[in-house]
């Protein structure tokens, strides 16, 4: 078991390598200079051309890559060309934010889609299984921003019930989990919710389904056990998908969180990958990109190691 | 000869009913026939040609001129005489510009997966083929990529290569290309190491004919199910991209964009905001059920 | 056509860096002669080696060592034959009819690849196919466009046997070709099997882990354990009078219908050993009633019995002054050895 463990965390370090290799040739694909990519427009030739040594334009791009890798392990991650500061700092406040609607959206989502997808793999077939799948596809199949949009006209615009837009009075800065704060979260959290649900919903369906066919549910009825035990058999084998697809569901709440945070105005990542976008402020969007993949690696490691430890079938000897 | 040979003291070889037929029934043709009886899925397939054809004939169907502006008429309410869909933010008709900007939607959400659906075939079927370190070397760099969520990994690259309808397609392109590598790589292990591939590996035959006669036709089909599927996805990330600003550019009418330039509009004429969602949201739907359909028609496991 | 020394040796990855920690002896210095015309029939128990002999011979799988002779021409060696000729010679039916065949193609298509890889025009190719589809029995207008999944298990297997014929191959290897059919289905094809071995002329290998059908249709029988060739003979010979221990043990275990030869006690005792370690000396040694010391120290080679030249086995038993006390003084024919050893004899 540690033997896999081990493996797989030495496995993930190529990978992660490999994903800082794409975020930096991101730099190299934008059209134009790489260097101007860097710098604000306005800057005085002097700063260019320190600029220009310090992250070694004029060596080759493995160089540059390789002093690249050194300054983001040592926590600099450029600075930003909008606001002229450190990316580094932008960001820990904006990963904090985003991670308080992503566990919010998680803590919806996920079991609600358990629990949904759950009840239609049971029911497979019935009326239940059909409802439970129309609403799984249909939250996947609607674009989550525009969901957003909708929410915010219906019970901002029109019921005036919930706030549209912001974490509350004060800013990011300023959070505390009193309602006033709270209120802000809901429909972001919700919106944000919606695609993992339906997700979740299919895949936990479509493994309970499968179960539920196997023969060995009908032995455990035929020996006479009560039916609550035998969902609870049944649980015990879903559980490594379901644990599977969540894992997967994290990754795309860390990093596709961006379009429902530009549409409420949520200050986290993805706000800032926005802004980052319209700036062209390419360091911020290096920057960013980077801590949430390599979050996004992390997550899957664990998740992996997880689902390893609950069903030893998956181990890969 | 007069008799089969087969025929022996125990009778001939054991008939079934399923010998009675005499005209064979081939795959595709059950296929379709199972496609007929479904009614939930032609009615999304119906659905769906509507959006294509209406997009495909926008300059016959729509009313106005998709960039004529109008500062008078600026967000006028569904429902106006003149205005069936109402007016945007700049008073250009919203029939028009849905109509007109189904074009890009469709490209956009479309091209990408056919490119990936290519690109990543050959790759899957290569590493599939051949397996070994080739095998390792394709799948290992795949896995890279499936480092990203694929929105992130969508906004990184259009976010470099800038705004623009190609530069999203390229992007999208490059999304979709690890997972179908995947299945591809998935489905074509599979069939390798199926007897039939090993007799008519006996029969000395070459790997390209190999592949092209027993591989490819079995692993076509779940992987274009699985690509139908992602086409649903395509459709939203590429209006995502342009509700960021990365897809397509202001004035071309494109149903993202337009999401996105409504957005201020909401507190004013909330209506008129949403309509380019309700397209993106039908569209995305119907491919998501035609693939289903498709799959259950195919009753492929993958 | 003659087989020496095949050495097939799968590895087992394991640990940290997944380097080889231990090798599936699958088939280790598998000699033997097939004669012209003749069925030979290869038993043994699941996981002794036949199957992966056979892909061995048919260079589905590339052997570690060892050569194998058709009319005295190497196969694969640039003076001898070369792949694509052995393919013509030589061709193969698998145990599952149904993942046999492409379920994408009519079985017609399946038939017709082989030639019309090797460069027969379309046409001719069809022709062919049909008259194999009659020769096998079954009726071309009805089945030559038929899909795999319209027909039945032993139809099936016919289009499979007809595939293999479709190259006018001399020697045919059939995998357990008839296992996953049914009695009565099997009895037909079987009998299908003679019939076209008489009417075209063929060699047979015909594996099976089941000893009667092997009886029904081999001429000569050879019979594997643990990756090892230990007896080979006549038919007649081996079910009558069986040399090696674990042909004898083989034997007993087949059901017997004449309620007075039935036996009471299990013939085997101990378990299968795997192949990944297997036992020193004589590979059956752990489960031979007959076991000695020296069974555990030295291999026993495949020697030629005393008084019949054709029947061999590898035993201490049957080979003079090997230390067992059962062996005989001396070999009245000449004691000789079938093929020689990679590795240097033990034997005394």
């Amino acid at each position: 078991m540690t033997a896999y463990v081990i493996r797989r965390f030495l496995y993930a370090i190529p990978i992660a390598l490999g994903v800082a290799v794409i975020i930096f040739s991101l730099v190299h694909i934008a059209p134009g200079d790489p260097l101007s990519a860097l710098v604000p427009a306005d800057a005085p030739s002097s700063v260019v051309e320190r600029l220009r040594r310090d992250y070694g334009m004029d060596r080759p791009v493995p160089a540059q890559f390789v002093l690249w890798l050194g300054r983001t392990l040592s926590g600099d991650l450029g600075v930003s060309i909008a606001t002229g500061r450190p990316v580094a700092g932008e960001l820990t406040r904006a990963v904090a934010n985003t991670l308080l609607l992503a566990v919010c959206a998680s803590l919806i989502g996920f079991p609600l889609g358990i629990l949904l997808g759950g009840v239609a793999g049971y029911f497979n077939g019935r009326a239940i299984d059909r409802i439970a799948t129309a609403t799984a596809i249909t939250g996947v199949s609607v674009p989550h921003y525009w969901l957003g949009m909708l929410l915010v006209i219906v019970f901002s615009v029109e019921l005036n019930l919930l706030p549209a837009m912001g974490m509350g009075p004060g800013g990011s800065s300023a959070w505390a989990w009193d309602w006033t704060h709270l209120r802000h979260l809901v429909l972001p959290a919700v919106t944000l919710s919606v695609i993992p649900m339906g997700i979740v919903t299919r895949t936990v369906r479509a493994t309970v389904a499968e179960i539920m066919n196997e023969d060995f549910v009908e032995a455990l009825r035929a020996k006479g056990m009560r039916e609550s035990q035998v969902v609870r058999h049944v649980a015990k084998n879903a559980a490594p998908t379901a644990l599977a697809v969540i894992g997967l569901q994290l990754g795309y709440l860390l990093g596709g969180s961006i379009l429902v945070e530009v549409v409420f105005a949520w200050p986290g990542t993805g706000f800032m990958l926005n802004t980052a976008i319209i700036r062209r402020d390419l360091p911020l969007l290096q920057g960013t990109i980077l801590v949430l993949s390599m979050f996004f690696v992390l997550v899957n490691l664990l998740v992996d190691i997880l689902q390893t430890m609950l069903d030893p079938r998956m181990q890969r000897a | 000869m007069a008799e089969p040979t087969g025929a022996t003291a125990l009778g001939t070889p054991a008939d079934d009913t399923a010998s009675r037929r005499t005209s064979p029934r081939g795959y595709w043709t059950n296929v379709a026939k199972r496609l007929r009886r479904d009614k939930l899925t032609l009615f999304f397939a119906l659905l769906l040609a509507l959006v294509f054809l209406s997009a495909i004939f926008a300059p016959w169907l729509a009313p106005a001129d998709p960039y004529a502006t109008s500062m008078l008429k600026r967000l006028t309410p569904i429902g106006t005489p003149g205005y069936p869909l109402g007016a945007d933010e700049l008073g250009r008709d919203m029939l028009t510009r849905l109509l007109y900007g189904g074009r890009l939607s469709l490209l956009m959400g479309i091209l990408p997966v056919v490119n990936a659906t290519v690109a990543g075939c050959i790759l899957g079927l290569i590493a599939g083929f051949f397996g070994g370190r080739v095998n390792m070397a394709i799948m290992r760099a795949m896995d890279v990529f499936y480092a990203f969520p694929s929105v992130l990994l969508a906004i990184a690259i259009a976010g470099a290569l800038g705004a623009g309808v190609v530069n999203t397609i390229v992007s999208l392109t490059v999304v979709f290309i690890p997972p179908i590598t995947r299945i591809t790589e998935s489905v074509t292990t599979r069939i390798r190491k199926q007897d039939f591939v090993e007799a008519a590996r006996a029969t000395g035959a070459g790997n390209l004919s190999l592949i092209r006669v027993h591989v490819l036709g079995n692993v076509l089909a779940p992987v274009l199910i699985y690509a139908s599927s992602l086409v649903s996805i395509s459709i939203i990330l590429a209006a995502g991209l342009s509700f960021l600003g990365l897809g397509a550019t202001p004035p071309e009418p494109e149903w993202g964009l337009m999401l996105n330039t409504l957005r201020d509009a909401i507190f004013v004429s909330p209506w008129v905001a949403v309509v380019p969602g309700v397209m993106i949201f039908i569209t995305s739907m119907s491919f998501n059920m035609l693939s289903d359909g498709l799959r259950h028609a195919m009753d492929v496991r993958m | 056509m003659e087989v020496r020394g095949l050495v097939k040796h799968f590895p087992i990855r394991g640990g940290l860096f997944q380097r080889q920690v231990a090798a599936v002896q699958a088939v280790d210095d598998v000699s033997f002669t097939v004669r012209r015309g003749e069925t030979l029939g290869i038993v043994g128990e699941s996981g002794c080696g036949k199957s992966t002999t056979a892909r061995l011979l048919i260079r589905l799988i590339e052997p570690d060592a060892g050569e194998v002779l058709i009319d005295d021409r190497q196969v694969g060696s640039k003076t001898g034959l070369s792949l694509k000729a052995l393919r013509r010679d030589m061709q193969m039916v698998f145990q599952d009819s149904y993942s046999s065949l492409n379920p994408r193609l009519p079985i017609l298509d399946t038939i017709t690849y082989g030639p019309i890889v090797h460069g027969m025009p379309k046409s001719r190719a069809r022709e062919k196919a049909l008259d194999l589809l009659r020769k096998v029995g079954l009726d071309p207008d009805t089945y030559a466009l038929r899909y795999p999944h319209e027909m039945s298990g032993g139809q099936r297997q016919r289009v499979n046997i007809a595939r293999a014929l479709a190259l006018d191959p001399r020697i045919v290897i059939l995998d357990e070709a008839v296992s996953a059919l049914d009695k009565s289905v099997q009895a037909q094809v079987l009998n299908l099997l003679m019939e076209l071995r008489r009417e075209l002329s063929l060699t047979y290998l015909f594996i099976s882990h089941d000893l009667e059908v092997v009886q029904f249709i081999s001429d000569r029988v050879l019979v594997m354990y643990l990756g090892k060739v230990v007896e080979l003979g006549p038919v007649a010979a081996l079910y009558q009078a069986p040399q090696h221990p674990y042909t004898k043990a083989l034997l007993s275990a087949m059901p017997e219908m004449d309620v007075d030869r039935r036996k009471q006690e299990p013939p085997l005792t101990g378990d299968p050993p795997t192949p990944i370690n297997p036992p020193s000396g004589c590979r059956f040694h752990p489960r031979c009633p007959f076991a000695e010391p020296v069974c555990a120290r030295v291999e026993p080679l495949l020697t030629r019995l005393a008084g019949s030249p054709d029947h061999v086995s590898a035993c201490h038993m049957a080979i003079a002054g090997s230390g067992h006390s059962a062996a005989p003084e001396t070999q009245n024919s000449s004691t000789s050895r079938i093929a020689e050893p990679p590795k240097e004899s033990a034997r005394p």
